[in-house]
């Protein structure tokens, strides 16, 4: 007989029938009650009407009889915990029973009824079982302090029951240990606050030696735990990293996976001048591969894990590129995981092998494997350059198939191709125009445009072409509609004799029958660029592309160390933070890498600005991705700055956007700017490059790199760094910098900030709109103190009609430098679904008053005399009523420093000094009666354009 | 300190850890059976796995990790039956998985087979196998030797005995695994007859181009073991050729460090069936293919058939006999059927699923075996763009292709003299040949 006959019910009441079994005075039938209650639950059945009598049977000497009514109880004690509390004398008798099997189950049943009122019950059994002689009760009565501390923290804290936890981690049994660890990360988690897991090269070593000796599930944990510790210095990191290694040749993937992390994580302490770090390397590879002959599920999460780790040390599995390749029976899900990671693999030196790959798999069965396989194609060209011709052949062979999607996803990123290596592969538009009538998806159509308008001069029909599209022109998705207007109008520009017809019939489709906002705007725009000046609009919007970049679709920098610390959780397989996306992420703490301690590197070596540089000296290069191509492409004339976009002249627009770099290709684009934009979306982040905006990721820049606002982030910071208060500067109040009226809807305003080195754009974004907002994103203009923003605009969710949503931009200063009038001004675009719109807003200086801005009192002295008296400025600073030591420690509080202090004369006059970001040092006397309200302020400085600033910064700190 | 209270109450979500529920499902889409370790939380979680199988059409391409509003499902698909763990917050989804299989693994050691029957035929046990496995989210016991102690698996004559007796299923001591520091046996295992066997078995995954030269290959070999050895035996295996083993993954029992110094395998086994190690040799030149495969499938433009024309070789593979040979083809849509005559053994054609089967048997040097004729396809189609490819299962038994062998076993702790044995087989893994 089998258990399946409890799944058979008469026709009477099933819960009746069952409620008289169970207080059967037969024990045989009982025990079949219970079984057959059992699998009722099994299947989602309520059976929660039997508590009490189920409970009944539970004053049993029957082993098993006892264990099913414990199995019953478990379910319904989170449910029913009221009920659950009637069986507590029963519990509290058990925790006492010889066996200790029945120990831990009533133990462990206990723990999981939520109610407050079981604690008092529960704290003295538990004592008893986390000392118990068994192993086995103590292993479940660790878990019982993780359950308890969750109904109640306070308590657990009062009994000293965490101390025993922390005991337990040095107990015999390894069972015992993993589970307290297990007991203890859990509480921590949940606690960020508590410093539970005090970890300290002690505890570290302790922890170690549990991890050879505990459960698989415990070694997890441990590891994990381990990676949230940060060594002293290179030597601790590589001797954890040597204990650690064996494990990456356990059975159990997810041992491998966390031992990766723990490794991946420690690495950055070392230096790669280690022999240490060479054979760190070498072992990860193997381990790595191994996990992708597990089932297809584990294959998948080692994948995504295996694409971050790829991006953040390709030299990992540079020689592994044929596990990669694509089995045809591979679950839909890992094939295409492959492909991407097939990408970042290719190099010179395998590309041939990649693109024999590619060219089998464009031939595949699956519609969305070929796709990828043919947009990879194309990749492999802009990537590797010596691949390009035989990848654009490939391309064409594949055209040459006419089957629909592939044609049009081969025509999709032959334009990326073009973009990359221009005038070099034109030869192929005659055959990619012969497949015009097939392309019926936008983004193939407007691709197709886009080369018909970029090559116009070289096409001998392109104006029949263009006008072929013409004619259903309002039934094309906008992405074509706007595409098919620039193409016309470079079309015209070129030749300009035979389609003025043509440029006038799409100007005014454009501007008269469209109610598209965006198409309207930008064919105003052309119509008056070119009525206007037409040599200039020839200069604009012919102006030569920037290049795009070799690898697309990179995660963020900041993004992916954040994630290198995530290895193994969702976050890696989401590819997000899990701020971004786990429920109640309140408890989750931002992580970032550690800095590197070798001698070779001292921490705050400012590695961050040389890379900047680099990156604005290069600044040919910028993302190829989708929109943001889209968006560069509609740059070349984009509304200017401020102001209402018509009103203004627009040559002057076009010529400020463009950073009156038009003559030079690279004054061009330092001008463009980026949109750093939420990736919430799920739309990939964009990779640095761009005009240098974003923040190379040295490692002394832990601040920028870390996600944005977090006070914890702060914290870190302040260990890793060591520099900087924890005390902020003044912060103004918000003011409105966008009003509604101006902006569709869109309401920002805000404030800026300066905390523990990192400055912040605080925003309130109020959407007045009836619409939802979303797609998010900002850039500033450049300006005169480098500002730009450090990371993404982080706006989670799209923004509902009504609700606002605060953020914390934070920014850095190593964007491009123009000197703006007045000086703290900053221009600033924000983009939404519905427009981009622009503002200007004033910064308060001090912002850019730097920590270790604290002159020595020789060289104050000093450079005092030495600046001439003709960069003397004088203020007045009236309505004060503080006294001298009042105002010393409220100026340091914005990283004003006073050096010394003198009483001349009844007066007092304090020395002060700061520093900009940028370098500029900045020396002060202040000068205070103590009668009169109003101070004197004397400032000197080498570049005196800034003193009214500091002035103005002086008034604002000490009048609020 | 009443804020740190309230602290701890508004994190309550986060706090709830691990796997919460765990819902089985069969192929027709019934959830068979459902166990929560926390709250109980509504099948209507499933919806959402329901409509990402729908989305994915073959079942084999679920996405193993779909986000919901409020939780994850973290999913494996084994035996025809869905594994859908409901995960609530920030979880190692490789932790779940491997959970998930572990839990697979038992049932089928349990019951003799994971299947919807032959779970609800042992519900209860299931269930208590389950509490056993996770509590409060954390693997507990998931060795199936400590659980076989804890919760005794169902036997025929143990059912029967039960019912005369009214003895239970249920182990009334604790296992003594658990006091050790070596969890996985079980102390006082006793044997009339000591044996130990160990099984090398290497699949080959392979690709083989259109013009026959290797795209890629590798082996991927395991050591299993059935050993059945009284007491607490210690044993070390050696190898004739350890260099081969660069890439490996230990059973927890083997020490590490002396693998690492010696090159040696030193541990005290589990009582029973286990896999000793798994590793995987991937040196092309190491990797011998020992079949070859002549083919040629074409599609006349404009005529609605085709030619097919494969005969399968044996290559290297010292002295011993290609066998069990079996190749399956997905064909195109638009075949029709085929008419085809083997040289060898038999073939089906499925017109449904367009899969072809060919059981050659035993590969003779001699006498290679053909399959050759007509591919009929639909009036009208189209030519079909894609050229199948040949899924080739073989298997060559005294062979291990890797080269390597076991050179010693040694036993230390205990008196008796075991009977020992050692088995090489080579089979084919994920070979493929394309067309």
């Amino acid at each position: 007989m089998t258990d399946s006959k409890y799944f058979t019910t008469t026709k009477k009441g099933e819960i009746f029938e069952l409620k008289a079994e169970l207080n059967s005075d037969k024990k045989e039938k009982k025990k079949e009650a219970v079984k057959k209650v059992i699998a009722s639950m099994t299947v989602g059945k309520d059976v929660s009407a039997l508590f009490p009598d189920v409970v009944n049977c539970m004053q049993t000497d029957n082993l098993e009889l006892k264990k099913l009514v414990y199995l019953y109880l478990m379910n319904y004690a989170k449910s029913q915990p009221d009920m659950a509390i009637m069986a507590v004398n029963t519990f509290v008798k058990d925790c006492e029973d010889p066996n200790p099997l029945i120990r831990a189950l009533a133990v462990r049943t206990m723990g999981c009824i939520r109610v407050d009122k079981i604690t008092e019950y529960l704290c003295e059994p538990l004592r008893k079982c986390l000392k118990d002689e068994d192993p086995y009760v103590r292993k479940t009565a660790a878990v019982c302090v993780a359950k308890l501390h969750d109904i109640n923290a306070q308590l657990v804290e009062d009994q000293g029951f965490l101390d025993t936890l922390k005991d337990l981690i040095s107990d015999s049994n390894p069972m015992v240990v993993a589970n307290a660890v297990a007991a203890l990360s859990e509480i921590a988690e949940s606690h960020p606050s508590s410093n539970l897991l005090d970890l300290n090269p002690q505890s570290i070593n302790k922890l170690l030696t549990a991890l050879n000796e505990c459960t698989e599930w415990g070694q997890i944990f441990i590891l994990d735990c381990l990676a949230n510790y940060m060594p002293k210095d290179d030597r601790e990191a590589q001797s954890i990293c040597e204990r650690v290694t064996p494990r990456l040749s356990h059975a159990n993937s997810a041992v491998v996976l966390s031992a990766v992390k723990v490794l991946m994580k420690f690495m950055e302490m070392l230096s790669k001048d280690l022999d240490y770090y060479g054979t760190l390397l070498k072992k990860l590879a193997p381990p790595l591969v191994t996990l992708l002959s597990a089932e297809p599920e584990l294959q998948y999460v080692a994948l995504r894990n295996i694409n971050l780790i790829v991006q953040k040390r390709p030299e990992i599995l540079k020689h592994e590129m044929k596990v990669f390749f694509v089995k045809y029976n591979d679950p839909i899900y890992v094939k295409l995981e492959k492909l991407d990671i097939m990408i970042r693999l290719a190099s010179q030196a395998n590309i041939a092998q990649v693109l024999a790959e590619l060219k089998e798999y464009a031939t595949e069965v699956d519609v969305d494997f070929v796709r990828k396989a043919v947009r990879a194609i194309g990749r492999c060209a802009i990537k590797v350059e010596q691949s390009a011709e035989r990848c654009v052949s490939t391309l064409l062979d594949l055209i040459q198939t006419k089957v629909n999607y592939v044609v049009q996803e081969a025509i999709v990123v032959i334009k990326d191709i073009f973009r990359k290596y221009p005038n070099k592969y034109e030869s192929v538009i005659a055959t990619l125009c012969e497949n015009l009538d097939s392309l019926d998806e936008p983004e193939a159509r407007a691709a197709m445009i886009w080369i018909v308008g970029e090559y116009a001069e070289r096409i001998d029909n392109a104006d029949e072409l263009l006008e072929s599209f013409l004619e259903g022109f309002h039934d094309e998705s906008t992405q074509v509609q706007l595409q098919l207007l620039t193409a016309i109008v470079k079309l015209f520009l070129k030749k300009p004799t035979e389609t003025q017809e043509l440029v006038q019939q799409v100007l005014s489709l454009a501007t008269q029958d469209s109610d598209n906002p965006d198409l309207r705007d930008r064919g105003y725009i052309y119509w008056r660029l070119l009525s206007t000046d037409p040599v200039a609009a020839k200069e604009v919007v012919l102006a030569e592309k920037p290049l795009i970049s070799e690898e697309t679709d990179l995660i963020e920098p900041t993004l992916l160390d954040e994630l290198i610390c995530y290895i193994g959780t969702l976050a890696s397989v989401y590819h997000k933070p899990p701020s971004a996306f786990v429920e109640g992420s309140r408890g989750v703490v931002h992580k970032s890498l550690l800095p590197r301690t070798g001698s070779s590197e001292s921490v705050e070596s400012p590695e961050s600005a040389p890379s900047a540089g680099q990156a604005a000296e290069q600044p040919a290069v910028i993302p190829a991705q989708g929109d943001l191509l889209g968006d560069l492409l509609n740059l070349d004339l984009a509304p200017p700055v401020s102001g209402p976009p018509l009103a203004a002249p627009v040559q002057m627009g076009a010529v400020d956007l463009l950073g009156g770099g038009l003559d030079s290709l690279v004054g061009c684009l330092a001008g463009v700017w980026v949109w750093l934009r939420s990736d919430v979306g799920g739309s990939p982040a964009m990779g640095a490059g761009g005009g240098g905006g974003f923040t190379a990721p040295g490692p002394a820049a832990p601040a920028a790199m870390g996600a944005p606002l977090s006070s914890g982030l702060g914290d870190l910071f302040d260990l890793t760094g060591g520099v900087g208060t924890l005390s902020g500067s003044y912060v103004a109040p918000k003011t409105v910098w966008l009003p509604a009226m101006k902006a569709k809807g869109l309401e920002i305003s805000g404030t800026f900030s300066r905390q523990v080195g990192s400055i912040c754009m605080d925003l309130v974004l109020t959407n007045k709109a009836l619409q939802v907002m979303s797609d998010f994103a900002i850039q500033f203009n450049r300006n005169s103190f480098g500002l730009a923003p450090a990371a993404p605009l982080q706006v989670h969710a799209p923004l509902a009609p009504n609700q606002s949503v605060e953020i914390s931009l934070p920014l850095n200063t190593v964007g491009s430098v123009m000197k703006m009038d007045p000086l703290n001004n900053l221009q600033v675009a924000v983009k939404n679904n519905i427009d981009v719109f622009y503002f200007s807003t004033l910064y308060p200086l001090h912002i850019l008053f730097v920590e270790d801005g604290k002159m020595e009192r020789q060289m104050f002295l000093a450079t005092w005399k030495d600046i001439p008296n003709e960069n003397e400025a004088q203020f007045q600073i009236k309505d004060c009523s503080l006294n001298a030591d009042a105002v010393s420690s409220k100026l340091q509080g914005s990283n004003i420093f006073t050096i010394a202090k003198r009483n001349v004369e009844g007066q007092d006059m304090l020395y002060q000094s700061l520093k900009l970001t940028n370098g500029i040092w900045v020396l002060a006397e202040l000068r205070i009666q103590p009668s009169n309200p109003s101070f004197t302020l004397s400032l000197k400085c080498r570049a005196p354009e800034v003193s009214q600033y500091i002035y103005q910064a002086y008034d604002a700190i000490l009048k609020n | 300190m009443l804020w740190l209270h309230l602290y701890g109450n508004a994190l309550k979500g986060v706090a709830e850890k691990m796997i919460h529920s765990l819902f089985l499902i069969n192929c027709s889409g019934d959830i068979f059976l459902e166990k929560h370790w926390k709250s109980v939380v509504s099948q209507s979680v499933c919806d959402y796995f329901f409509e990402a199988q729908e989305k994915a059409i073959d079942v084999e391409n679920v996405p193993p990790v779909i986000p919901t509003p409020h939780h994850y499902l973290i999913s494996i698909y084994r035996d025809k039956i869905f594994f859908v763990s409901v995960i609530q917050t920030e979880v190692p989804p490789l932790f779940v998985i491997e959970f998930l299989h572990r839990v697979a693994d038992t049932f089928q050691d349990y019951f003799g087979e994971c299947s919807e029957t032959a779970i609800k035929d042992n519900v209860v046990i299931v269930y208590e196998l389950l509490e056993e496995m996770l509590d409060n989210g954390f693997p507990l016991a998931t060795e199936s030797n400590i659980l076989k102690e804890l919760i005794k698996p169902p036997t025929i004559l143990r059912s029967v005995v039960n019912s005369i007796t009214g003895s239970s299923n249920v182990g009334d001591t604790l296992p003594t695994g658990q006091l050790s520091n070596i969890p996985w046996r079980r102390a006082g295992v006793k044997y009339t007859n000591n044996e130990a066997y160990f099984d090398v078995i290497e699949e080959i995954d392979a690709i083989i181009d259109k013009s026959g030269s290797t795209v890629f290959a590798e082996i991927q070999g395991v050591i299993d073991s059935c050993i059945k050895l009284s007491g607490m035996p210690d044993l070390s295996l050696s190898f004739m050729n350890p260099r081969l083993l660069d890439d490996v993954s230990f059973h927890p029992c083997i020490r590490f460090k002396r693998w690492e110094s010696e090159r040696v395998l030193s541990f005290i086994p589990p009582d029973g069936n286990f896999r000793l190690i798994s590793y995987r040799v991937s040196s092309q030149n190491l990797v011998a293919i020992p079949v070859y495969v002549k083919h040629l499938i074409s599609f006349k433009e404009n005529s609605s058939s085709g030619r097919f024309d494969v005969t399968i070789g044996p290559k290297q593979n010292m002295g011993k006999t290609v066998e069990g040979v079996v190749m399956t083809v997905h064909m195109p849509k638009a075949v029709l059927n085929m008419n085809l005559t083997a040289t060898q053994g038999g073939y089906t054609f499925d017109p449904v699923t367009k899969v072809l089967t060919w059981d050659v048997g035993k590969i003779t040097p001699q006498k290679l075996p053909n399959l050759k004729g007509i591919v009929n396809l639909q009036s009208g189609a189209p030519k079909p763009e894609e050229n199948p490819s040949l899924n080739i299962q073989f298997k060559i038994q005294q062979l291990a292709i890797s080269g390597l062998k076991v050179n010693r076993l040694d036993m230390y702790g205990e008196k008796y003299k075991p009977f020992k044995g050692v088995k090489y087989i080579t089979k084919a893994g994920k070979f493929q040949v394309r067309t």
